[in-house]
């Protein structure tokens, strides 16, 4: 695989840079690693801050500013970050209402941001934490280290966000991340293994002709390999799955997510298959996002996530938001 | 007895394992995690070794407290926080002043170390990961050294055939079975840098 970069040892740095020159409504740390929005801290307002492995662009330092996220730490290629870099952040944009940690439940990510929160409170920030664990692919809970955060993380950064720019308390935006998390489910499939630079070839083998089915997003395989199915039978399959965790009674926010490899004209055509699944499967639709939101490298593949929501978050999740990697409503 | 120099060793022995094992441990990282087990390590560290060299610490216990906050500072992902805190909390347990510890000492506050790692990743044995190294190398630690290298080393190969239910590679279920647990196998390096630093 050609990558186009110059050492693995400089892609994320290499990346903040060319972040920074391409969104100078950001304060991009390149040294430290630390994406902020260039208005922090904004008075009054509690303030997020996420963070994880590099690779999943636009998560989570594209998602950075107005409406979203108020500071994130990228870690290494598919690595958590460091708790320095959290507190770090942390201490740039708390304007004393306090910050909420958007964690992704992987262990890595868990534990870093754990030692994070005990040294800036150290530092006399109040500091609280939502996890984020929407992959039922994971089924065996007990015996693992949980359910992976994946696409939910794109609703629960947006909606809470969107609290916290309206002023709300850290209690309350905390609360409404964990509600917007618990009505979360995401399920993935992959069409074929990723690259981290520092391998420089496939994270796994994947025979042409088969599929992977329940992948994270780290390149790790999945719960089973299947032979190759149709956009309309990996659409069945995945909805499918969902809602067999998931009962809507309400509405729901769907994103269409890419992994990073499969093209745009290809997830449209999966959305039509998942938009009718839903249909058949009686599921009203509020809002529907498709694109590469929470990638995998060079990923190829896609997940569903759903999001039941009430009045109050699809308010929230309508309201403006202005970020690199999305921006509506301003 | 076991001075300062006798852990700055250890650090330099445990860098120069993993820079030389580096992609041995990416390659047992592929097939059941995300293939940057190797270049996390060396990069962490590496930055032990600089960091030792510049702040010079004067004790065996400043020596590993040190070197385990460089670890949580630098590496990031679950190794980093676990290994970090393996050397940092081994380090306080030897105390700040003490110029030189026995091996008994050494023993006791490795222990302290490796349950500290427990409490933190939820890990017990049998789980498939560095706990399995570990424990084994703390008991034979009273043997001698070379003895904790080898159960260590046991104790990584008894990982392949487990399924493992913590981290990234628990994921996988059965899948997981018939790959030998990467994190082990970094201990294992760990260890065997112990008895390297010791046979001088």
């Amino acid at each position: 695989m050609r990558m186009l970069i110059n050492v693995p040892e400089t892609v994320v740095a290499d990346a903040l840079r060319g972040m920074a020159a391409a969104h100078p409504e950001l304060t991009v740390d390149v040294e430290n690693r630390v994406v902020v929005r260039r208005d922090a801290p904004v008075a009054g307002k509690v303030a997020l801050v996420s963070g994880g492995g590099s690779g999943h662009e636009p998560l989570h330092g594209g998602f950075v500013g107005p409406g979203m996220l108020s500071a994130a730490c990228p870690g290494e290629v598919f690595t958590s970050p460091v708790p320095d870099q959290m507190v770090r952040a942390a201490a740039a944009v708390d304007s004393g209402a306090g910050v909420l940690f958007i964690v992704k439940n992987y262990t890595g990510d868990v534990l870093n941001f754990d030692m994070a929160a005990e040294l800036a409170e150290d530092e006399g920030i109040q500091v609280a934490k939502v996890l984020v664990n929407d992959d039922i692919a994971v089924t065996d809970s007990l015996y693992t280290a949980g359910r992976r955060g994946t696409g939910a993380t794109l609703f629960v950064e947006k909606i809470a966000g969107a609290a916290a720019e309206e002023g709300r308390p850290l209690e309350q935006v905390e609360s409404l991340a964990r509600k917007v998390n618990d009505n979360s489910r995401s399920f993935g499939v992959a069409l074929g293994a990723c690259t981290t630079p520092a391998k420089g070839s496939p994270t796994f083998d994947l025979p042409a002709g088969e599929l992977e089915l329940g992948v994270g997003i780290h390149g790790e395989p999945g719960r089973e390999r299947r032979a190759m199915m149709t956009s309309r039978e990996i659409a069945d399959f995945s909805v499918d799955a969902v809602l067999e965790d998931l009962e809507p009674r309400n509405p729901v926010l769907v994103l269409v997510n890419g992994m990073g490899a499969t093209p745009l004209l290809e997830l449209y055509g999966f959305n039509a298959e998942v938009q009718r699944r839903l249909a058949e499967r009686g599921v009203p639709v509020a809002r529907v996002l498709v694109g590469n939101y929470v990638t995998s490298l060079d990923m190829a593949g896609a997940s569903v996530t759903l999001c039941q929501i009430d009045e109050e978050l699809l308010r929230l999740y309508d309201a403006p938001v202005r970020t690199p990697g999305l921006r509506w409503g301003v | 007895m076991l001075d300062a120099d006798f852990f700055r060793r250890w650090m330099t022995a445990t860098a120069a394992a993993v820079d030389r094992e580096a992609d041995r441990l990416t390659a047992l990282d592929s097939p059941i995690g995300d293939a940057d087990h190797g270049s996390n390590l060396q990069r962490g560290f590496a930055s032990v070794v600089a960091m030792l060299e510049k702040e010079e610490p004067q004790t065996p216990g400043t020596v590993l407290a040190l070197a385990g906050r460089q670890l949580i500072s630098t590496v990031g992902g679950a190794s980093g926080p676990l290994y970090g805190t393996l050397l940092r909390r081994t380090g306080k347990a030897l105390g700040n002043d003490a110029a030189e510890v026995t091996e008994e000492q050494l023993r006791d506050a490795l222990r302290t170390g490796v349950a500290a790692v427990t409490a933190l990743g939820g890990a017990v044995p049998g789980d498939k990961t560095m706990i399995d190294a570990l424990v084994p190398a703390v008991d034979a630690l009273g043997e001698s050294f070379a003895a904790a290298a080898d159960a260590a080393e046991r104790g990584a190969e008894a990982t392949t055939p487990l399924r493992a239910r913590k981290g990234r590679a628990s994921y996988l279920g059965e899948r997981s079975v018939g790959h030998r647990d990467p994190g082990a196998t970094s201990a294992a390096l760990l260890v065997a840098a112990l008895a390297e630093a010791a046979d001088v």
